[in-house]
């Protein structure tokens, strides 16, 4: 019996000696519960949403005749979208028609490489450009979009992709400006080291969203029009040009761009959690956490990560229940005139508290 | 050099803000409109080719599916032409309880169109607010008639029968236990007036919220101020009526320029805008629910004070009482002319308008002496509106198309007729 373990132990070892192994390991064991946490924020935006608008949202689809409020729900949405039909409009471009999905999930899991779960979690994140990476990443993610709307042919399709390469130009000159403000504060790319920076003995206060404020702000409002939510879902325009860009697509080529949306919201919410409020840290000041298993809880830890991006997920499913839809104009609007001119004046402001060594942030 | 075209896009048929089935055909430049070429007739019943064919009577129901957001108040344009040529009129209780439900068509005309209008610029949550109360009006519809939609209520003469003292109740479900019941049933528990009652004193607040998410939201006004604005003398010129013309300005209100049952006797106001953009519209429409609220009070407090019949005794136009058929003759062959035959109408021809919630709706009908109408017209406020859409959306851009659709208040069921 001892000599069975052995040799598979020893199998064991010697598929772990390589580091392709290692690596797809650790990409399934990230990716695995980040699309589980995808297909159930579909589920809680539809029973959140559903709360505020005075009805109860999925309430049928459960477990072996279990009803377990809905919770069902998304498993059998991917069902049934998988085995629909993906119709490919005839006079479409069948290669780009079918990649753009592919883009855009692509960039929106690839931006998860650099992410830090806690302090020593993570797949790739010791890149020491990692937020240049990300911003990179997400950058392309509009390509599937773009892509989208022109290979289908469509009109309506186009006028999506239109409105979506004129928004992005817009928010993504802000978001970059917010981020070059955490650098500053921070003195690092790497996402680790922007955590670390923010670490501190008075809990939430030592946290960059404070100094960072306008910057803060402005970041997350352009993520919410980076990911293409409302109100700033002009490239999908439900009302004004049906879906947008995928007007056409069907089955599972729609639902990947479905994920790929909801995966972008993840990540904005985890982004914004890393650089503006302490990523996994306790947002309880050092004095307050005792020792033992309830120190464990409240003190810092991964679980602070995971309540802060879904703190800052539901103001996503907030804002859509509450706002009209901005017109594109006036997103552009917004970008150019108030946020470009926001972000620039608070990154002369961080810079100079960053040099007078204000406490306790930059001391 | 190639040639520089026009982007043509097919707005509709098939589209989530068309409101039915209007098909717009946009001519863009990037996405500014140059020309808007509405399409109509996809929804074309024959209604007015169908009341030349049948009994005044047997018409009514027909009016209820013109206009499919304000039924009655179809009914009460096309039963005011009949007693115009007829020349009776309905006693005073039937004219309030008109009036009562006009003012209920009102309330539920504007939250359809409040609903929707806030779905098509993207504020989703209003429109299952709008539906809520709208559950309860249908619920008034339904005790009074018998029918959530189309109620066929209003008849010449009068209406078809006095308000119920009861409100039918929910019951104890899978789904709402004693206890929610109870709650439910709580304003349901008296007459129907005491609904209508209740609702009346719950609904200013509930307007209040609704305004707390649009009227001074920033981006409800950028999207909504200054859209397609039309001055007082253009609206005239255009033909617009209701709120299209008085957020123009215009104080027209056939409800005071012409009163027409008992309205010379209730009080209330009428709001008008001053830039005559989708902004005013909106909020001369958000007033009316208030002035429409409180004349439903006035009415209830007549009703309440004043019991009477509610159909003319003329047994040559309103059908005699039931229990008087089983034991008189004449009562039962004036049931039986009634119902086959209906009722014969002087030789002439009237027109009959009444303040309609989109506007004025008028009935111009022709009468040759037979039991049926010669010709039937229906002046469709809608019709009017849509009209006017190359005008008002030229030099906007598709996000505002959705925008004055939804300010025109367009329902295809009349337009289209």
């Amino acid at each position: 019996m001892s000599e069975l373990f052995d040799t598979v132990w020893g199998w064991g070892e010697f598929v772990w000696s390589f580091q392709i192994v290692q690596i797809v390991l650790g990409i399934v064991a990230l990716m695995v519960p980040l699309m589980l946490c995808v297909a159930y924020l579909t589920f809680a935006e539809r029973k959140i949403i559903g709360y505020m608008q005075v009805r109860i949202g999925p309430n049928r689809v459960g477990f072996f005749g279990y009803k377990l409020w809905g919770l069902g729900q998304p498993i059998a949405d991917a069902v049934k979208l998988m085995f629909k039909e993906i119709i490919i409009p005839t006079k479409a471009n069948k290669f780009l028609f079918l990649m753009a999905p592919v883009i855009s999930l692509a960039t929106a899991l690839a931006a998860w490489a650099v992410i830090p779960l806690n302090d020593f979690l993570g797949i790739a994140d010791e890149v020491n450009a990692g937020l240049l990476f990300v911003l990179a990443i997400t950058s392309l993610g509009v390509y599937g979009v773009i892509i989208a709307g022109w290979s289908s042919n469509s009109k309506y399709a186009f006028l999506g992709a239109m409105r979506s390469s004129a928004q992005i130009v817009a928010y993504e000159i802000a978001m970059g400006f917010a981020l070059v403000g955490v650098l500053i504060a921070a003195g690092s790319l790497n996402l680790r080291e922007i955590v670390e920076a923010q670490q501190g003995n008075l809990g939430f206060l030592d946290w960059f969203w404070l100094p960072l404020l306008p910057l803060f702000v402005v970041y997350f409002i352009s993520g919410v029009a980076e990911t293409n939510r409302a109100p700033f879902d002009v490239a999908e325009g439900e009302s004004e040009i049906v879906a947008g860009f995928h007007v056409d697509y069907s089955g599972m080529a729609f639902a990947v761009f479905f994920l790929a949306e909801y995966a972008n919201m993840i990540l904005i919410a985890a982004l914004t959690a890393i650089m503006f409020a302490g990523g996994w840290y306790t947002p309880f000041p050092a004095a307050m956490v005792p020792d033992g298993i309830f120190g464990l809880l409240i003190g810092s830890g991964i679980h602070w990560f995971v309540i802060k991006t879904a703190f800052f997920l539901i103001f996503f499913l907030w804002f859509r229940a509450t706002f009209p839809r901005y017109r594109y104009d006036q997103i552009m609007r917004l970008g150019w005139k108030v946020f470009i001119p926001i972000t620039i004046v608070w990154l002369l402001v961080v810079a100079v508290m960053v040099l007078a060594n204000v406490g306790p942030w930059f001391d | 050099m190639p040639e520089i075209r026009n982007y043509t896009l097919n707005f509709g048929p098939q589209h989530p803000a068309a409101h039915g089935v209007l098909r717009l055909v946009l001519e863009l430049d990037g996405e500014v409109v140059q020309r808007a070429d509405p399409h109509v007739g996809l929804l074309h019943r024959g209604t007015e080719k169908l009341a030349e064919s049948k009994p005044y009577n047997q018409s009514i129901g027909y009016m209820d599916r013109l206009d499919y957001v304000s039924m009655m108040c179809n009914e009460h344009g096309y039963v005011l032409a009949i007693e115009k040529l007829l020349g009776v009129q309905a006693p005073e209780r039937a004219q309030y309880i008109r009036v009562m439900f006009d003012e209920i068509t009102r309330i539920l005309n504007h939250l359809m169109w409040l609903g929707t209008h806030a779905l098509d610029i993207g504020a989703m949550t209003l429109f299952l607010y709008c539906f809520r109360e709208r559950e309860d009006l249908m619920d008034v519809y339904e005790a009074v008639s018998g029918a959530r939609m189309h109620a066929t209520y209003y008849r010449p003469g009068g209406v078809y029968r006095d308000l119920p003292d009861t409100m039918p109740q929910f019951n104890v479900s899978k789904w709402h236990n004693a206890k929610d019941v109870a709650m439910m049933n709580e304003a349901r528990s008296g007459s129907l007036l005491d609904f209508i009652e209740d609702f009346v004193h719950r609904f200013p607040s509930l307007i209040d919220e609704y305004e707390t998410l649009l009227t001074d939201n920033r981006i409800w006004k950028q999207r909504t101020v200054g859209i397609a604005a039309v001055s007082p003398e253009r609206a005239l010129q255009l033909g617009f009526t209701g709120p299209m013309l008085r957020g123009s300005g215009v104080e027209w209100d056939l409800r005071k320029k012409q009163p027409y049952e008992v309205y010379d006797k209730l009080d209330f106001d009428i709001p008008v805008g001053v830039n005559g953009d989708c902004y005013d519209r909106y909020l001369v429409r958000m007033e009316e629910f208030r002035q429409s609220n409180r004349i439903i009070q006035q009415c209830v407090d007549w009703l309440r004070a004043n019991p009477g019949p509610v159909m003319l005794e003329d047994n040559k136009i309103a059908p005699p009482h039931r229990e008087d058929m089983k034991g008189d003759m004449e009562a039962l062959i004036h049931h039986f002319k009634l119902f086959t035959e209906g009722y014969c109408v002087p030789e002439g021809e009237a027109y009959a308008a009444i303040e309609h919630p989109k506007g004025e709706f008028g009935v111009y009908m022709v009468s040759d002496g037979a039991n049926k109408p010669y010709r039937v017209k229906v002046r469709a406020p809608g019709f009017a509106h849509l009209s006017a859409m190359d005008e008002m959306v030229k030099g906007h851009m598709i996000s505002d198309v959705v925008s004055v659709i939804g300010t025109m208040d367009i329902v295809f069921g009349e337009i289209d007729r």
